[in-house]
């Protein structure tokens, strides 16, 4: 027992040394190392990306939108299913406040990304604004671990930018590759439905909750019913007032309940 | 859809999109504390990725050749990501089934 547990001491302390080492060894590194390190961070991200930003210029051209478009529309959004959903609300010609509040709804998560991610390590204000802007699914994901606070601001910038780089070229390549593609072809655009029923189902397995996606096409089903060029407010309008109000009755149930338990306790 | 709609419409998108990302930080406290946010944040995903879907598909003609070809690439989709769990894989399954059917029958 005894030579176990000073193992584990010398283990501890090796560990502790070998941090600190790492750590000296982070402040030392040059610029280029540590935006190399950032790239390495977010490479399988990025490839995984792939794919899909090149779906996503194929359909920039296919609804109608000169291939030059592709560059602006991801170097400026810069979130992927958005601007999957930005194309199709594009071609509708949908009005401005409908766009915006899509963009509110379907972006929503981003803003739960602050409570881990590591900007205090971003000194700068311009450096910070970059690193907001740039914070996707990938970047948050990546960075998702507690070691990420100790990370420089290089490697930081470095796996943002870089991702962003790797997107709109892509996207871009796509488009080119979209004018390729002859009319005759058809249902490209069937990408954008298929990315949200994988994501959905994503979503579920972490979630588990049943009700949640019948609610979600009940509200969408009512949507389209009520006003089929309004469709995508009005669901989205419904389902998070169903939101609101599952999680007050929620509350109110486990109050009750936490009222029931402290009642027994007493008696 | 002239450019100045497609520009406008693409700044807008930003601007919600950056505000998201970066008004919690000044705006942390709040945010850790509501425990309705929280419950939001997390539930919130999966519907709006079910309306997202049904919403791509409003279009949809109702003739029986686009809602069967729309109903199999739909099964193709969510089959092949219960099979595999390859996102990628899905969605290309599911859209490469649609585009022949689409270019074919429709």
């Amino acid at each position: 027992m005894v030579s176990q547990f000073s193992n584990r001491d010398q283990d501890d302390s090796h560990g502790n040394g070998s941090l600190d080492q790492s750590a000296a060894h982070e402040a030392e590194q040059p610029l280029g190392e540590e935006l190399a390190k950032g790239w390495r961070t977010i490479v399988p991200a990025a490839l995984a990306a792939v794919p899909l930003g090149l779906a996503l210029g194929v359909l920039v051209v296919q609804m109608g939108l000169q291939w030059w478009w592709a560059p602006i529309l991801s170097a400026v959004v810069f979130a992927g299913s958005m601007e999957f959903l930005l194309l199709g609300l594009i071609s509708a010609v949908t009005p401005l406040p409908q766009v915006a509040l899509s963009a509110l709804l379907v972006n929503f998560r981003h803003s739960f990304y602050a409570l881990s991610f590591p900007l205090e390590q971003v000194h700068g204000f311009g450096w910070k604004l970059y690193g907001t802007f740039a914070l996707t699914d990938e970047a948050y994901a990546v960075s998702a671990t507690p070691d990420s606070h100790r990370w420089s601001r290089a490697r930081i910038i470095g796996l943002e930018a870089s991702f962003h780089l790797c997107w709109v070229a892509c996207v871009t390549g796509g488009a080119l590759l979209g004018t390729l593609i002859p009319p005759s072809v058809k249902g490209l655009d069937f990408a954008a439905t298929a990315l949200f029923v994988v994501l959905g189902i994503e979503g579920y397995k972490a979630q588990r909750s049943i009700p949640v996606p019948i609610v979600a096409l009940v509200c969408a089903l009512i949507g389209a019913l009520v006003s089929p060029s309004n469709m995508l407010v009005i669901s989205m309008a419904l389902f998070v007032c169903f939101l609101i109000g599952s999680y007050y009755v929620r509350k109110h149930k486990s109050l009750g309940e936490n009222g029931r338990e402290s009642k027994e306790n007493n008696s | 859809m002239t450019n100045g709609y497609i520009l406008a419409a693409i700044l807008v998108t930003a601007a919600v999109t950056w505000a998201l990302r970066g008004l919690p930080f000044v705006m942390l406290a709040p945010l850790r504390n509501s425990s309705l946010l929280h419950y939001i944040g997390e539930a919130m995903p999966v519907g709006v990725m079910f309306v997202l879907a049904a919403y791509t598909l409003r279009n949809t003609e109702t003739s029986l050749a686009a809602i069967g070809s729309v109903t199999i690439a739909l099964a193709v989709t969510v089959g092949v990501h219960l099979w595999k769990g390859n996102s990628l894989l899905s969605i290309f399954a599911g859209t490469g089934v649609y585009v022949v059917l689409a270019s074919t029958v429709l």
